[in-house]
């Protein structure tokens, strides 16, 4: 099966229901298969006129309760920015999917990059808080998206699943769960403001034709949805909540797996890249080579990295300039190397053993 | 048993569903581990094209070729791009009506564009031509494997014709056998 199939795939096992997009190469295949199967089993598909019709098509469903996805790649994904703001200051749930290829630009639409992991965390203005999964093989662009609807529906955030060209693409042998697990959103209570903070810091989130009446806003809004956009203090507590709620369980939400915890030289990675180091462990296991791969990249859980006591060099191979080292670097004393791999090509073992073997 | 097999051809061709049947017949019907993974840019049509099939039988961590051990070229373009620094201990199908070069490894001239035009009325399906031969000149999965799985992957109406297209090549491929 290839990537991008079992992303939808995973979307209709999750209990996707309502797709909007415009097709966009490397994702298209996403939008193309759930067009084919959605309506089949009751959901919506809508192709919209661009990218930004698109995500708010998304949040609009969403508010019905739906659980609802959009698909796209780099300029389509600049393009939802505004939006992804908004689904953020008003906690709705989503799944925004971007396989990602060559920017900036139009820049290389056939070829693979990691180059917008920057952007999906701090994409859109003001300060608010996401969560981002990166997938490295076929059977993770299924269980990752599947699970993005989970995370979405807990924390009230948008959900991006951060793919890159070569893994949205590439097919190859994946086992389809019978089901998939499935955590639903904590309803409003009847008499609770709609933007009270639970104890999780997260909303009841009402549901649509039970009566609640909700008013719905991008502008600073007190706990019962009202514009309050002068008052510094309502902001602050708004702002720092929005950030909180997902900063403050990073741990909890945290998922990543660790590979020789003794070694002394350590790759870290996320999505296909991942598979180089793979293989580069797999053809010298007696060089202890250590590996921690991401597969949710944001919030960042730096308490990974000490996961690794005896760490002298993280080697950080990547998609791009850095991005993910950059951030690596914050929280961590142990030297940082960035691996930088452009054009769209995978980083090579070779290439990879020989950066190591120059380290000591 | 890791086999690396990359074709490689201008687009339209249908090089990456070549790739993608024999990724199939691989992980559906012989019960093996493949990834299939392609190159191409933003053209439609005639620009060239490039895909790949690592078939194993234990799990691929690596996705892509690194020294294709089988090369199946349909275009002079393809065979200067991907052809001509073949191993000397690979195997190369190629189709003799478009590729003009020979390479140093061993290889089977397999005229797939003019044969499916003038035996078989459709051009279309040269790229079954040479599936058939690349199968039956390798063995890299069962021919009864890439049957059910080019099947699955045509388009309705045109199961006959792929099927004989398939026979074709696999006849092709045993006449030409000790060239």
């Amino acid at each position: 099966m290839q990537g991008n199939v079992a992303c939808a795939e995973g979307a209709l096992a999750a209990g996707c229901s309502f797709f909007a997009g415009y097709p966009i190469t490397p994702s298209t295949e996403v939008a193309e298969h759930m067009a084919a199967r959605l309506p089949k089993k009751g959901g919506v598909f809508i192709q919209m006129e661009d990218e930004l019709a698109s995500i708010a098509a998304v949040i609009g469903a969403a508010w019905t309760g739906a659980r609802a996805m959009t698909a796209t790649s780099g300029p389509g994904f600049s393009l939802m920015m505004e939006n992804i703001g908004f689904a953020a200051m008003t906690e709705t749930p989503c799944v925004i999917v971007n396989i990602q290829r060559g920017g900036p630009s139009t820049g290389q639409p056939t070829m693979s990059a990691q180059a917008d992991m920057m952007q999906c965390r701090f994409g859109s203005h003001g300060d608010y808080s996401i969560i981002a999964l990166s997938p490295a093989s076929v059977q993770e662009m299924y269980e990752l998206t599947a699970g993005a609807f989970n995370l979405a529906d807990r924390f009230r955030v948008p959900v991006f699943l951060m793919a890159d060209e070569i893994v949205g693409h590439m097919r190859e042998r994946i086992e389809i769960p019978d089901s998939v697990p499935r955590v639903e959103r904590r309803p409003l209570t009847p008499g609770v403001l709609p933007f009270h903070p639970g104890e999780d810091l997260v909303p009841g989130f009402p549901r649509f034709g039970t009566g609640h009446g909700v008013h719905v806003t991008g502008l600073t809004h007190d706990e019962r949805g009202y514009p309050c956009a002068t008052n510094p203090k309502v902001h602050e507590e708004l702002v720092r909540r929005l950030v909180e709620k997902v900063e403050s369980k990073r741990h909890e939400i945290a998922d990543y797996r660790v590979t020789n915890p003794d070694a002394e030289l350590v790759f870290i990675t996320y999505g296909s890249p991942a598979r180089t180091v793979e293989q580069v462990i797999h053809d010298n296991p007696e060089k202890k080579i250590g590996h921690l791969r991401f597969r949710i990249v944001w919030p960042f859980p730096e308490n990974a990295l000490r996961e690794f006591p005896r760490a002298r060099a993280f080697l950080v191979p990547e998609q791009n300039l850095g991005q993910m080292a950059r951030e690596i670097e914050r929280h961590t004393p142990v030297p940082v190397i960035r691996l930088p791999r452009f054009g769209g090509a995978l980083h090579t073992p070779e290439e990879l053993l020989a950066a190591m073997e120059a380290l000591k | 048993m890791r086999h690396e097999v990359r074709f490689s051809g201008f687009g339209g061709q249908g090089i990456i569903l070549s790739a993608v049947i024999l990724g199939r017949a691989a992980v559906m019907y012989d019960g093996n581990y493949a990834v299939q993974t392609q190159v191409y840019g933003p053209e439609a049509r005639g620009g060239a094209s490039m895909s790949s099939v690592i078939i194993d039988d234990s799990p691929i961590l690596y996705p892509k070729v690194r020294d294709p051990d089988i090369l199946v070229i349909m275009s002079q373009e393809g065979f200067e791009k991907y052809g001509a620094m073949a191993a000397g201990n690979a195997i190369m199908i190629l189709d003799s009506s478009l590729v003009r070069s020979r390479p140093r490894c061993r290889y089977l001239e397999i005229p797939a564009t003019t044969e499916a035009k003038n035996t078989l009325g459709r051009e279309i399906v040269a790229n079954i031509i040479m599936l058939g031969a690349l199968v039956r000149a390798t063995g890299i999965v069962r021919e009864e494997s890439l049957e059910k799985a080019i099947l699955d992957s045509v388009p309705k109406g045109t199961e006959s014709l792929n099927v004989r297209a398939m026979k074709r090549g696999m006849e092709l491929a045993s006449g030409e056998k000790g060239q």
